[in-house]
């Protein structure tokens, strides 16, 4: 796999080939598996997040502590907002669906981790209703997506604890970001302006979910990061660059992780989980769980 | 997966995973270990049902992880968790699990990195690197001539192709440690002729725990 976006840029430019071709062939060589499994794989990964995303909008999911659920489906149905009946309220949706999923022990795809796992499906299924995109196209912005996150996982991080939410929801948002955009027509180049220009817009985000759970502010972080995300995708297709090239974004959001206190890499002493109402909730509820499991 | 987090709930039902497949089947007893974050936040991200749910061999999207206690009590697996400090620089999720089957036992020492990743480090006390994403096996052997070649061997009559494979010693003529990973998974026969070598001290065979 690639160790550099440069690197798979320049050669889907030199082999006129999409990101996610080149993607593919390098995860084939690697897994020693056909393109055509790979395929079928990642159609099984697309048909577990349109499921969550159903499930998650009835609005009939709370998690263990009750801190969150019922969300996703309130923002289906609201009539109010400056984003009523657009793609744009319909992907935040989907966010909140699949995270509400997920923090009710529901089956969801990481992407890259759990905590994260809202972004990318939102964006590419949102996206793909919105402008009837075939299931085809949506499967190769998922490899896309993978080679964005495997060099993420490589030059940077890809875990809360290691470098805050920077890492999972901004790994996440910089992944949809540079995939949707190919899957709406744009270059690989502009591919990789789309990450930099959504990942600099997470750089330094904590991690900081109450008891450290993944729960609160998580499910709201991956609707915020996928109005990120759509901001960077909006702004690569028109044609405007970012100056810092993409992997050097991605190796200072590794900086930044190293460089941030512990109390802020999911060990709820930080943030908002330190707040006076955050320490509260998180006793309460944890207590509530405890007792429920007994 | 299941939710709602990939490092403690499906690294952890990895780790698990790993550790059933050191004994062969849903070990009798299983004594949990919790160091750092897993100890801290383990029971509200459902680690303690995800490592569970790994021994009674639920893969990471397995919807019974939720009731992965209720029914380990059912099918007999009787488990305890501690929360202990393995040691101050240990990765913040790491657990040392220690299961018993018919008499035979295991003891893993695994921590989740993020994103699902796993990396065990230690099994019944020797240090291994094994992260699960290929078949593998761990031996220990004397550190003696064509020791690779006999075992390669074996490896090749059982139609199993070697990925990779890390050899290690802490002193000429001392212990020489050896991770290989296959892209075939290693039968048990294969695993009972490596026994068989009057020169391999201990050795184990470990699961492909990720990826489709």
């Amino acid at each position: 796999m690639y160790k550099a976006l440069a690197d798979a840029i320049k050669d889907a430019e030199r082999d006129k080939k999409s990101l996610a071709q080149v993607a593919l062939a390098a995860e084939s060589r690697d897994q020693g598996r056909p393109v055509e499994d790979i395929r079928a794989a990642l159609q099984r990964a697309l048909d577990v997040m349109r499921s969550a995303i159903e499930k998650g909008l009835v609005g009939d999911l709370y998690s263990a502590s009750g801190l969150v659920g019922g969300d996703a489906a309130k923002l289906r149905t609201s009539a109010k907002g400056p984003l009523a009946q657009t793609p744009f309220r319909d992907i935040l949706t989907r966010a909140l669906a699949v995270q509400e999923v997920n923090a009710a022990m529901g089956v969801i795809v990481a992407a890259p981790t759990a905590g994260g796992a809202g972004v990318l499906p939102a964006i590419l299924t949102g996206l793909a209703k919105a402008k009837s995109v075939s299931d085809e196209k949506v499967v190769d912005g998922l490899a896309t997506a993978g080679l964005i996150g495997a060099v993420v996982a490589e030059r940077a991080s890809l875990s809360g604890a290691e470098g805050g939410c920077q890492a999972e929801t901004g790994a996440a948002a910089g992944m949809a970001a540079g995939a949707a955009t190919e899957m709406l027509g744009g270059t690989p180049s502009q591919v990789g302006h789309a990450v930099a220009l959504t990942m600099q817009g997470m750089l330094g985000l904590v991690c900081d979910p109450l008891g450290g759970l993944v729960e609160l502010p998580c499910v709201f972080r991956n609707a915020t990061g996928a109005a990120i995300a759509l901001a960077g995708i909006e702004m690569a297709l028109a044609g405007i660059t970012f100056a810092i090239p993409v992997d050097e974004v991605i190796d200072v959001m590794g900086e930044i992780g190293r460089e941030m206190d512990v109390r802020y890499r999911e060990t709820a002493g930080g943030g908002l989980a330190a707040t006076p109402t955050g320490r509260r909730l998180a006793k309460e509820r944890l207590y509530q769980i405890k007792r429920a499991d007994a | 997966m299941v939710g709602p987090s990939s490092s403690h709930t499906a690294g952890a039902c990895r780790l698990g995973l790993l550790a059933r497949g050191l004994i062969g089947g849903t070990p009798q007893s299983g004594l949990l270990q919790l160091h750092g974050s897993f100890a801290r936040t383990g029971e509200g991200h459902g680690t303690d049902k995800a490592l569970v749910g790994g021994l009674l061999g639920f893969r990471p999207d397995d919807e019974r992880i939720r009731e992965a206690l209720q029914i380990a009590e059912r099918e007999g697996l009787d488990y305890k968790f501690e929360k202990v400090t393995i040691a101050d620089a240990a990765h913040p999720n790491t657990v040392r699990i220690n299961v018993e089957l018919n008499g035979k036992k295991a003891t893993m020492l695994g921590s989740s990195l993020g994103a699902g990743r796993i990396m065990v480090q230690e099994i019944d006390g020797y240090p291994v690197e094994v992260t699960g994403n290929l078949h593998t096996i761990v031996l220990v052997a004397e550190d003696r001539k064509g020791s690779i070649a006999r075992i390669t061997g074996i490896l090749a009559e059982h139609d199993i192709n070697i990925a990779t494979l890390r050899l290690s010693r802490k002193e000429r003529g001392g212990d020489a440690f050896m991770v290989i990973e296959c892209d075939e998974e290693p039968d048990k026969k294969a695993g009972e002729e490596l026994r068989a070598l009057d020169w391999v001290r201990w050795t184990r065979r470990l699961p492909k725990v990720s990826g489709g």
